[in-house]
């Protein structure tokens, strides 16, 4: 029973932080693209994705916690890590593992952000746009029989959406410093 | 640079920015009004005068809400 509780839980907090994370990313591509609006201040935006960040990872270390400790799947403290030995869902669980590697990068570089090289701290974070697509591929095949409800496929379809929108529209902002340095510089 | 026993009086915090990294986010002119402002382009322009100590505080929020860090105070302990 309490194991079974468990396995709840880990889905459920795997639900939980793609909302976290989608939500992340929109407050982050809305950051780069330096979205304001007067009842939407910029510092509310980028506070806002410091924190939804910091709550999602706590998420994602309950749904990682929860699964390995729930013995059912036989989800190894390695597997979490290393991606693709987990016996379970091998693929799947690895697209969560490279997910859940960079997710950590993401939040410690960001941390440790004023003693590092900033440069570095750039590299690290564009990996949230390989990180995101990872974990929502990992949501949706590492659980088929949640991803078959319709409710759980909305809620995807839902996060999708708002992340292109919102990561399009950044691709797309122009501002006087992207256009002073060639377009480039976001 | 440091010069604790002015710094405590605020004296000598001055806020600089690195026109280089500044990206012009505009973050630091919404939470410190008081001393900096916008350009045409967005990029901050800094009051000249030293950060007086009622506003150390919220520099320093304002430093630490830059996203490219490119607001950085000095002097202030
Ligand atoms: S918050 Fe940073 S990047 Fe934005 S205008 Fe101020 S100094 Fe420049």
């Amino acid at each position: 029973m309490s194991q079974q509780v468990l396995w709840y839980i880990s889905r459920g907090t795997g639900m939980v932080s793609l909302l976290l994370l989608s939500t992340t990313m929109v407050l982050g591509a809305l950051t780069g693209g330096r979205f304001a609006h007067a009842s939407w201040p910029r510092f509310t935006v980028s506070g806002l994705h410091r924190s939804m960040s910091l709550v999602g990872l706590g998420f994602v270390g309950a749904h990682v916690a929860t699964a390995v400790i729930d013995s059912y799947a036989g989800i190894g403290w390695l597997d979490v890590l290393v991606p693709f030995t987990s016996v379970y869902r091998p693929l799947w669980l690895g697209l969560g593992a490279i997910a859940f590697d960079l997710v950590v990068a993401l939040v410690a570089t960001s941390l440790m952000r004023p003693r590092i090289d900033p440069r570095g701290w750039r590299i690290v974070h564009w990996a949230a746009y390989a990180c995101w697509p990872l974990a929502v591929a990992h949501g949706l095949g590492a659980g088929p029989a949640d991803a078959r409800l319709t409710w759980v496929l909305a809620v995807n379809a839902g996060c999708v959406l708002a992340v292109v929108v919102a990561v399009t529209w950044r691709a797309t902002a122009s501002h006087p410093d992207t256009v002073a340095r060639g377009g480039g510089g976001w | 640079m440091s010069r604790p026993a002015a710094g405590r009086r605020g004296g000598d915090a001055r806020l600089g920015v690195n026109p280089i990294t500044c990206r012009a986010h505009g973050l630091c002119a919404e939470l410190l009004p008081e001393l900096i402002g916008l350009d045409e382009w967005g990029y901050p322009i800094l009051a000249a005068s030293p950060v007086p100590p009622q506003l150390l505080e919220m520099a320093r929020d304002a430093v630490a809400a830059c996203p490219t860090l490119a607001l950085r105070l000095s002097g202030a302990r």
